[in-house]
């Protein structure tokens, strides 16, 4: 595959790149007549090929050559010698050039010094523009070429290729820079998406990831997520066909959450903040659209929830009175992790008036108890979400994220007789075997606790979670990999 | 620029690429004399009730059976099951809900 056109090579000599545009330029177009008398001398120019008078200089506008060559400023004097660059001053520096150039005497009337203007291949406007151009030959992925009748936004919906939202038409510039947000290549394989199971490239990912509305320093956020995703341990395809409402839940865990401008704040679970609505967005429809995993079709979701158009937020681990969500499930601390669990939509946990953690506890309990079905066991994990003003009374009574787990679990030993089918009317439940038992409601990992949320409000918030363990889907932690 | 000339006119495909192998189905059986089928509990509850009965209504229009059970509903039968299904079955019988 070509990774970028092929760079006009430079004629031997002195080759200089101008523009109108900068005064310096300007400045230095006597001195590069006095350079043409004496010698072999190539000027680029980049917005008039008029300039400099008295010259004849070879057309950039196209900036093709400035581009390939890296010019970065104007005037740019390069000494090439077949071919090859051997030397390079950016703006006019008489001694530098003079040195270069070997030519003594070099613009009598001038300053010794001025500094140049910004090479037009490079202007922030028009920079995107040409490296799609000229290096857009490293993208893989077939180019769907729109009529000029066709609105873009109604052209990827017509295809299928949103979640009912509109997306960001991913272009090769805005790919392009979206791969920024990377070391890896584009070509390279992330995960085997299912229910197709379709191997699935960097660039795949990166091209979801602008329609989702992600910014490149997401990228590497959405490229763990698919990753864990993708296990077999998470069991995507699962999670994808199944009737009941949950969706992968993307919780980050370390100093990415503020480079990338997370919220775990107020409003966590809302809408608001760019990185946590896009980058659950970014995931769900790699699944769609390079999975193959659609509603309707493999997706079977009796009701589904709205956070299936994307989940993601960040654990609150400044403000935590616990160790991190990660550094529990075995991640050193400071390491950057996403962990996947399947998830249905958060509910609210009101308890206004315990101010000691058994009384909290014990709201939260009961309250667990409830999720899916309060006669149902075994089946589900959870994730509790326990607002700081919650934390705020386990931080005063010492209580660890272990200690307030073990507790949960003893408060959630449920008789058997209060869980059998038919027990309190229901039909629902546990089999005739649980008489007389005493069974917990979550297996022994169940129940995996995190921080988050604003600082007012006496609330925490649970997600009920999917098949839960080996037979379904398991909570699945993965490194978010640094820049190599 | 007008922000009308700035519209993208090309846009990459997010899709796989990919196009599903579209398969004839198999000639529906003419009779059950003589022919095996599969018959595949995915692990779902009560999926065993429903196979019982269909076992025993097959048995009595001569057909024979084998049982399959898939390790867990949730995720595709193993190559190895399927495998075995398809050279051991004249047809299956998948029992899907509970």
């Amino acid at each position: 595959m070509a990774q970028r056109s092929v760079a006009p090579t430079l004629p031997t000599g002195l080759v200089a790149f101008v523009k109108r545009d900068c005064p310096t330029c300007v400045l230095v177009a006597p001195v590069l007549e006095q350079l043409a008398k004496a010698g072999s001398l190539t000027v680029y120019t980049q917005d008039d090929v008029e300039f400099p008078a008295g010259l004849v200089p070879v057309d950039d506008t196209e900036l093709a050559v400035s581009w390939h060559h890296e010019i970065e400023a104007v005037p740019t004097l390069l000494r090439v010698e077949g071919g090859q660059e051997r030397e390079r001053v950016l703006g006019w520096h008489r001694d530098e050039w003079e040195a270069l150039c070997g030519v003594p005497g070099l613009g009598p009337g001038l300053p010794d010094w001025r500094p140049g203007c910004g090479s037009l291949s490079v202007d922030p406007d028009r920079a995107p523009a040409l490296r799609a151009r000229f290096s857009g030959g490293r993208l893989a992925a077939r180019r769907l070429e729109l009529s000029e009748s066709e609105d873009p936004y109604e052209a990827l919906d017509a295809r299928g290729w949103t979640d009912g939202l509109p997306v960001v038409p991913p272009t090769e510039e805005r790919v392009l820079a979206m791969l920024d947000g990377t070391s890896r290549a584009p070509d390279e394989v992330v995960a085997t998406v299912p229910p197709d199971l379709v191997p699935c490239t960097v660039e795949k990912v990166a091209i979801n990831a602008v329609m989702a509305g992600c910014k490149p320093e997401y990228l590497p956020v959405v490229l763990a997520a698919l990753e864990a995703a993708c296990s077999d341990a998470f069991n995507a395809h699962g999670l994808l066909a199944t009737t009941m409402p949950a969706g992968p839940v993307v919780i980050v865990n370390g100093p990415i959450r503020r480079r990338i401008g997370m919220n775990s704040g107020g409003n966590v679970f809302g809408q608001g903040n760019r990185a946590n609505s896009t980058i659950g967005r970014a995931l769900q429809l790699v699944i769609r659209n390079v999975g193959g995993g659609r509603p309707g079709e493999v997706d079977r979701a009796a009701h589904g929830n709205p956070g299936k158009v994307g989940f993601c937020f960040p654990e609150d681990e400044e403000g935590s009175p616990f160790e991190p969500l990660s550094v529990s499930l075995g991640m050193a601390a400071g390491v950057d992790t996403v962990t996947l669990f399947p998830g249905e939509g958060p509910r609210c946990i009101v308890d206004q008036l315990s101010r000691d953690p058994e009384s909290l506890a014990r709201s939260f309990a009961v309250n667990l108890r409830t999720l899916h079905h309060p006669k149902l066991i075994l089946a589900f994990d959870c994730v509790l979400a326990v607002g700081p003003e919650h934390a705020r009374v386990f931080r005063e009574a010492g209580w660890s994220r272990e200690k307030l787990a073990e507790r949960l679990h003893a408060l959630l030993q449920i008789p058997g007789d209060e869980l059998v089918r038919g027990a309190g009317g229901i039909a629902e439940g546990a089999p005739e075997t649980a008489r007389g038992a005493t069974l917990p409601k979550f297996r022994p990992d169940g129940i995996l606790i995190v921080h988050c949320g604003g600082g007012a409000g006496l609330f925490s918030a649970m997600i009920g979670g999917w098949a839960g363990g080996a037979i379904g889907s398991q909570p699945v932690i993965q490194e978010i990999a640094p820049w190599a | 620029m007008g922000v009308e000339n700035r519209e993208p006119r090309v846009l990459l495909d997010p899709t796989s690429e990919r196009r599903p192998t579209r398969r004839e189905r198999q000639p529906r059986l003419a009779s059950l004399d003589g022919v095996t089928i599969g018959l595949l509990d995915i692990s779902k509850p009560r999926g065993d009730v429903f196979l019982d009965r269909l076992e025993a209504r097959l048995h009595e229009q001569g057909a024979e059976t084998l049982r399959f059970r898939k390790p867990t509903f949730t995720k595709p039968a193993p190559t190895d099951l399927r495998q075995q299904i398809a050279t051991s079955c004249g047809a299956v019988i998948e029992a899907l809900t509970d």
